[in-house]
């Protein structure tokens, strides 16, 4: 493993500007790195090609001192970001061989900035999975394992390939979706950062749509520095998307002061769960103490609705779901299924195209928007989730950020959790609640398991205040020191 | 408020969905399943309580009425499974 795939982003960045390497070489090293690990099945499509041709005009652009602020940054991107030309699937069967003829808002902003794209990353079906293991694709193999065992693990999910190629330094960071948990909780279960921001602060245009109330861009990365680069990039308002929000972008790096003297930090009763595994209870209760003794102010709080967050969310989500999913017909783009009439078409599409877990939601969300049963469910949901939002706006009168554990448990077996759809939607309860209520939320690598695998404490800020948020998370990132490395780089079993 | 084979297959034909005969057994399971624990949010009063209908608070954006660009017919139809003269072609619907 070369020094280069060491790097984190803002390090890269100054060794570009001082030429110390050439964007083709950081590259080159990535594209190397990536051959080495298809093991973990990350990437679903790679654009190797592209992205030396891209990292060529990058080293242009930095000889005449016009790099961008991304400039010969390898990433990769989520395959639920629409890529102009290549493959863009969402890692559904029913997408197979979609080439769009444009580029996601996000995406084409990293692009402006220099970033430099390695490939696809693999990813839960349409972003509904917790463990990558929905995708059509196969699964993603973590690149952590536990002490002394070699069985695979789960990366978590839905932006699980995006996790694991961070962490496995296949890329210097990558670009997710979190609709209810999809960036933080596969960041907790690979050990790096994982930023959702605020609903509405990056575009969600040219993202495949799962649930467009939930739906936000974010980065996955190495350092909470890193996150802040990338977000100052792929964050702002676009014509494009109604819901993004015409505010400026800060520069978010500026906000990361290491200043917290006085932050009032929210410790939320409700987020301690029985039967939670005691480590994750000590880690949680470690994060308290490293902000109180560096001056932080803490406040124990009451989000009284948390529990309802789960179950309100799978009817939300799903109802949403079915509703952006209908699109998928077989006669635009994608699979198509010929037998008999234009209604059979349909069907038979649609149910060679979707994975079980897709079909599931598709139809739980038909059921509660059907006559007679709208009331009792979606419109039911969306009134506790007023409520749910209403919790937080209560509690942040009172604390500055919310500090929770990120997921109930450490990364997984890959076949655990599998036969109970409910077991596995439990992966994302601490992760949930924020989503309802459209707030940012980080989730912060902090400490190991017993058996030697990442656990991640996320924090939860108010809208828009993705800056002083990424401060408190890097106060936590310097106070946790957390500089574990996965098995796959160590070669350890 | 149990889900049963016929209303599975009601589903089913909502959504468009082919659902083989052997599997409506088990689905009608899972669907009541996550059903049943969804029923938790019936313990909470709503009865004041208006539903969000909007994540962010913010007024719709309004754009200038200007032709914009839009992304040539060719290019789209490329991604199309069968296309013909400009069109999409879809199994005959009219006898």
């Amino acid at each position: 493993m070369s020094a280069l795939t060491d790097l984190t982003i803002a390090q890269s960045r100054i060794g570009l500007d001082k030429r110390e390497f050439s964007a083709r070489e950081l590259t080159d090293a990535h594209i190397r790195a990536c051959e080495d690990a298809r093991e973990l099945n990350a990437l679903v499509a790679e654009t190797f090609d592209h992205a030396l041709e891209r990292a060529k005009a990058v080293d242009k652009r930095l000889a005449v001192g016009d790099g961008g602020l991304l400039a010969g940054v390898p990433l990769a991107v989520k395959d639920l970001y629409c890529t102009r030309g290549v493959h863009s699937t969402a890692c559904s069967h029913i997408l197979e061989g979609f080439k769009p003829p444009y580029e996601s808002t996000v995406t084409e902003n990293l692009w402006r900035e220099g970033a430099v794209m390695l490939g696809k990353a693999n990813m839960d079906e349409f972003a509904m999975g917790s463990a990558n293991v929905t995708s059509y694709y196969g699964n993603v193999i973590n690149p952590w394992r536990r002490k002394g065992d070699k069985k695979p693990l789960v990366p978590g999910g839905s932006s699980g390939g995006s996790a694991a190629a961070v962490a496995a330094h296949l890329a210097l960071g990558a670009t997710g979706t979190d609709t209810g948990g999809s960036i933080r909780q596969p960041a907790a279960f690979c050990g790096i950062v994982g930023l959702k921001p605020t609903y509405g602060r990056c575009s969600r245009w040219g993202m495949i749509a799962f649930a467009s109330s939930l739906d936000q861009a974010g980065p996955l990365t190495r350092t909470v520095e890193d996150a802040a680069l990338m977000l100052g990039v792929m964050a702002g308002y676009d014509p494009k998307d109604s819901t993004s929000v015409d505010l400026p972008v800060p520069d978010y790096r500026a906000a990361l002061t290491g200043e917290i003297k006085g932050l009032r930090v929210g410790v939320p009763a409700e987020y301690r769960l029985d039967g939670m595994p005691a480590k994750i209870e000590t880690l949680w209760r470690q994060g308290v103490d490293w902000y109180r003794d560096a001056g932080a102010e803490i406040v124990d709080i009451s989000l009284p609705h948390t529990k309802y967050s789960l179950p309100t969310y799978y009817i939300v989500a799903p109802a949403e779901c079915s509703s952006n999913l209908a699109r998928y017909d077989g006669v635009r783009y994608g699979l198509r299924e010929t037998d008999g009439d234009l209604s059979h078409m349909y069907e038979k599409t649609r149910a060679k195209g979707f994975g079980a877990e897709v079909r599931r939601r598709i139809m739980i969300g038909t059921y509660v928007l059907s006559a007679g049963y709208y009331d009792a469910y979606y419109l039911k949901a969306q009134k506790v989730r007023t409520l749910i939002a209403r919790d937080f706006e209560q509690a942040f009168e009172k604390v500055d950020v919310v500090l929770t554990p990120t997921a109930p448990s450490a990364a997984f077996a890959i076949g655990e959790k599998m036969d109970d759809p409910i077991a596995m939607y439990l992966n994302d309860i601490f992760t949930v609640p924020a989503s309802m209520a459209g707030l940012p939320g980080i989730s912060v690598p902090a400490g190991l398991s017993e058996d030697g695998l990442p656990l991640g404490l996320q924090l939860i800020g108010r809208p828009f205040e993705e800056g002083p948020l990424m401060n408190a998370a890097q106060f936590l990132e310097t106070a946790a020191q957390f500089t574990a490395r996965p098995s796959y780089l160590t070669g350890d079993a | 408020m149990a889900i049963d084979k016929a209303t599975v297959l009601r589903i089913a034909k909502l959504a468009r969905i082919e659902v083989a005969d052997e599997a409506t057994d088990s689905l009608a399971d899972e669907l009541n399943t996550i059903l049943a624990w969804v029923e938790q949010l019936s313990e909470i009063d709503t009865e004041d309580v208006a539903p969000m209908t909007s994540v962010v608070a913010m007024k719709a954006p309004q754009r200038a009425d200007d032709v914009g660009e839009v992304t040539p017919r060719d290019e789209l139809l490329a991604d199309a499974p069968e296309t013909e003269d400009g069109f999409f072609i879809v199994p005959k619907v009219v006898e």
